[in-house]
């Protein structure tokens, strides 16, 4: 008795320090912050469909990394904090045309005509100019900033534009410097450019002309002479991949595989807040009512359910927090399937992989929380509940037929354990099949959530509910001590 | 035990929901959301005041002429108007917010936009399905190998039958629902629609176990010479307080989220409800009565008359 009470307050003491750290967690600056969709925090969620046709088969594995490669790089510029670009390769059950996907998540970004643009644009090669008067004062001033992002920022602030672009561009090529042998890129430009890039170099000579790819300076060589043949050279200090690339780019389109856009979605920050709220206060009232209900019926049992359920919630929310792969819900499985039937030694096994889990790259990433999400999580408390309502109401038959009131404990557990394992088997199985098969975030956002739910659930049935039973366990039967253990309001015949 | 006594009952209780599901399907159908088949939904609001929707509808009309608008109080009093139309690039998407503002005259704030190419929401349509069936064939393999060691008087795989029975009965319930919702309310039935019968296969499975595992037991246990339909309507009798209240506490929770949650999970969670209410009903009054119709019907042709029960390990 003793042995279990202790037991009990450490669980307990663990429970709560779960339930400090899930809550410490949510102040601002905290790394660990609940990781919120886009449908709750606001933003543009795009896909992509990934044109792979005119490519060799060996070829699509890279093009496609470097076209997400491309992608993050602008829309990095575009200044989003925490975007997601992703590829997403043959996944099950698409089409042949929709086989190769690109996504890519904007948080907080509702200006999506300007997103979408500087995604799919051609390289943005931009000619801008920086008069060399400028450019004496700037590093004159230079000292006087000290940080180096500043820095550039001012920088790159001090060129013009001069309306001469990457699309004036008609051929690119892979030239050598005659002297140091560096690869350079040689350019070709239409007639409009060759006008405009004349004139350009007629009226600014002695100034310097900075060449932008994608918004960075790769070159700001200084104007010699007007040049009014329409030819020109980028000589930054390429390797030979690199300007090898860029002549690619430039004559062939900005990406390394064309895309279409095939789908877009923007959710409002204010409807996301309202998701966010409105789970809450579900949350919270859905668990009130639920512990009263549990309070009432099954009495002293129904508070050990209510303080199980409260660990349940603090141990789930941890978990998506500290983020959970679908690779650790099976080894928690395994190993808490070992330990039940074999040796509580096989506990040990859980933090050991996830230790190891944690050396795997986005591994253990959090678990993203969507709306439904939110709305699995409160269904997953409802049904958390069945567990330990099989085991009292096998208790009570226990006691019906007699039994003391530890063994109907322990008959209780024990007899409840095959319902627990084969029903809860095949909500574990519909979770996983939504996990795989969900077309969007949406759904595998509730199927995660589920499966977390449900795994966590079972665990703490048969751990926690079952310690604080025997631990509050009156061991003297009397009327009073048996109405406590025993649950319901109707007399029921013990057999029919 | 009286749901056994009176399984006909029950079975024309369900089937007469079940009948009227299909009819209102087959009138009605059900009114597939964008997600499946491609197209543009655009939730708007007007803080300088909402214009007449008969102008901005013969606004709409000459970029797609199929466009629909339906207008809608938020929870706060705000008047908004809901547009579903074709699916539109981002160029096409300026003229139909000019069309929505009336040229700049009620400026329309975008709340919620989306816009699905058809081969994205086909491809939905088929994850859907082949979810709904790859559930489905799961749980009867699952159930197979739970059940495997129970032959007498029902043999295992009839166990996951009846389970799809009544899975199937679970699901069309509220499909039919939301036939009749979408005709008069324009209810959809989306990806999340989806999801949430998919909770309910395993909600309902999950039940329909737990009443069988007691059945299994109870055969272990050997009790007697009783009929198998004595032994089911034991075990019936046994879970029915556990069902009840299992339910009772997750409707309680999806009830509370239908109210507090907010309008992106509120036809999710009515989804929810209905099925998981239907999944109840079916693991007590349809699932377990279905094993001793089975067992009736096997038995039919024995001269003895009244069945065995053995247990063979």
């Amino acid at each position: 008795m003793i042995k279990h009470r202790a037991r009990a307050v450490m669980l307990l003491i663990i429970a709560a320090a779960i339930g400090y750290f899930v809550y410490i967690s949510q102040n601002p600056g905290s790394t660990h912050q609940f990781r919120l969709g886009l449908d709750l925090s606001g933003g543009t969620h795009l896909v992509y469909q990934a044109d792979v046709s005119k490519l060799a088969s060996e070829d699509i594995k890279d093009s496609m990394s470097s076209l997400r490669d491309v992608v993050e790089r602008r829309v990095n510029m575009f200044g989003v904090s925490e975007p997601l670009v992703q590829t997403e390769q043959a996944a099950a059950l698409s089409s042949k045309e929709s086989a190769y996907k690109l996504i890519v998540e904007l948080p907080g970004v509702t200006d999506v005509d300007e997103a979408v643009r500087s995604i799919g644009a051609t390289p943005s090669l931009e000619f801008k100019l920086l008069t060399a008067d400028q450019m004496r004062s700037f590093q004159a001033s230079s000292t006087s900033i000290s940080s180096s992002t500043e820095l550039e920022a001012a920088y790159l602030a001090l060129f013009k534009p001069t309306g001469l672009t990457g699309s004036m561009v008609a051929k690119a090529a892979l030239e050598f410097n005659n002297t140091t042998n560096q690869p350079v890129v040689g350019l070709t430009f239409t007639s409009e450019g060759r006008d405009l890039f004349s004139k350009i170099t007629k009226d600014n000579i002695g100034n310097y002309l900075g060449i932008f790819l994608d918004g960075k300076d790769i070159s700001v060589p200084v104007i010699r002479d007007q040049i009014s043949d329409g030819k020109g050279q980028i000589s930054g200090t390429f390797t030979l991949d690199e300007a090898k690339k860029l002549v690619r780019d430039l004559n062939y389109g900005a990406l390394p595989v064309p895309i279409t856009l095939i789908s877009t979605q923007t959710i409002g920050p204010s409807l996301g807040e309202a998701s966010v709220k409105g789970g809450l206060k579900a949350g919270v009232i859905a668990f009130i009512i639920i512990a009263i209900f549990l309070i009432i019926w099954y009495r002293l049992p129904g508070v050990v359910a209510v303080v199980a359920l409260g660990c349940y919630i603090a141990l789930n929310l941890a978990i998506f927090k500290i983020g959970v792969s679908p690779a650790l819900f099976i080894i928690i499985l395994f190993f808490g399937v070992l330990s039940i039937f074999w040796h509580r030694g096989f506990l040990a096994g859980i933090p050991i992989s996830y230790v190891l889990l944690a050396l795997v790259p986005g591994g253990l990433s959090p678990v993203t929380l969507t709306a439904t999400g939110i709305a699995g999580f409160i269904l997953s408390i409802g049904m958390a509940v069945d567990a330990n309502i099989l085991i009292f109401e096998r208790m009570r038959e226990e006691l019906a037929r007699g039994a003391s009131i530890w063994d109907a404990m322990h008959q209780g557990f024990d007899r409840a354990w095959l319902s627990i394992r084969d029903s809860n088997t095949s909500s574990i199985i519909t979770g996983i099949i939504l996990y795989e098969f969900g077309s969007s975030a949406v759904i595998t956002g509730f199927a995660l959530v589920f499966v977390v739910g449900v795994v966590v659930s079972m665990f703490t049935a048969i751990t926690a509910s079952r310690l604080f039973l025997y631990a509050v366990a009156p061991s003297r039967a009397s009327k009073f001590t048996l109405f406590l253990v025993n649950n319901g309001f109707f007399r029921r015949k013990s057999s029919i | 035990m009286w749901v056994i006594k009176y399984r006909k009952i029950f079975y024309s209780i369900s089937g007469i929901l079940v009948t009227a599901s299909f009819v209102s399907i087959a009138i009605w159908g059900v009114k597939p959301g964008i997600d499946f088949t491609g197209g543009t939904l655009i939730e708007v609001a007007y803080p300088a005041g909402r214009p007449d929707q008969t102008k901005i509808a013969s606004q709409l009309a000459v970029i797609d002429p199929v466009a629909s608008i339906r207008s809608s109080v938020t929870k706060d009093g705000e008047e908004e108007f809901i547009i579903r139309m074709k699916p539109i690039t981002q160029a096409e998407k300026a003229s139909v917010f000019s069309a929505l503002s009336i040229d700049a005259e009620n400026k329309a704030v975008e709340k919620n936009y989306s816009s699905i190419g058809p081969v994205l929401g086909g491809e939905a349509l088929r994850k859907s399905l082949w979810s709904i069936a790859l559930v489905i064939i799961a749980i009867v393999l699952f159930i197979t190998f739970a059940f495997r060691k129970v032959a007498e008087p029902v043999s295992s795989w009839k166990y996951g039958l009846v389970a799809i029975v009544a899975l199937i009965h679970d699901v069309i319930i509220p499909t039919g629902v939301f036939s009749v919702l979408s005709h008069y309310a324009g209810y959809e039935v989306d990806t999340l629609f989806v999801t949430a019968l998919l909770v309910v296969l395993g909600f309902s499975v999950h039940d329909t176990i737990v009443v069988f595992d007691r059945v299994r037991e109870n055969l272990r246990l050997g009790s007697g010479n009783k009929a198998f339909s004595q032994i089911v309507g034991e075990s019936i009798s046994q879970t029915f307080t556990r069902s009840i209240n299992t339910s009772l506490t997750t409707l309680i929770a999806l009830i509370v989220l239908y109210i507090f949650g907010g309008s992106t999970t509120e036809h999710f969670s009515l989804a929810l409800i209905i099925g998981i209410a239907a999944g109840t009903y079916s693991s007590i009054f349809i699932g377990s009565p279905l094993l001793v119709t089975i067992e009736k019907l096997g038995s039919k042709g024995d001269s003895s008359g009244k069945s065995k029960n053995k247990f063979s390990q």
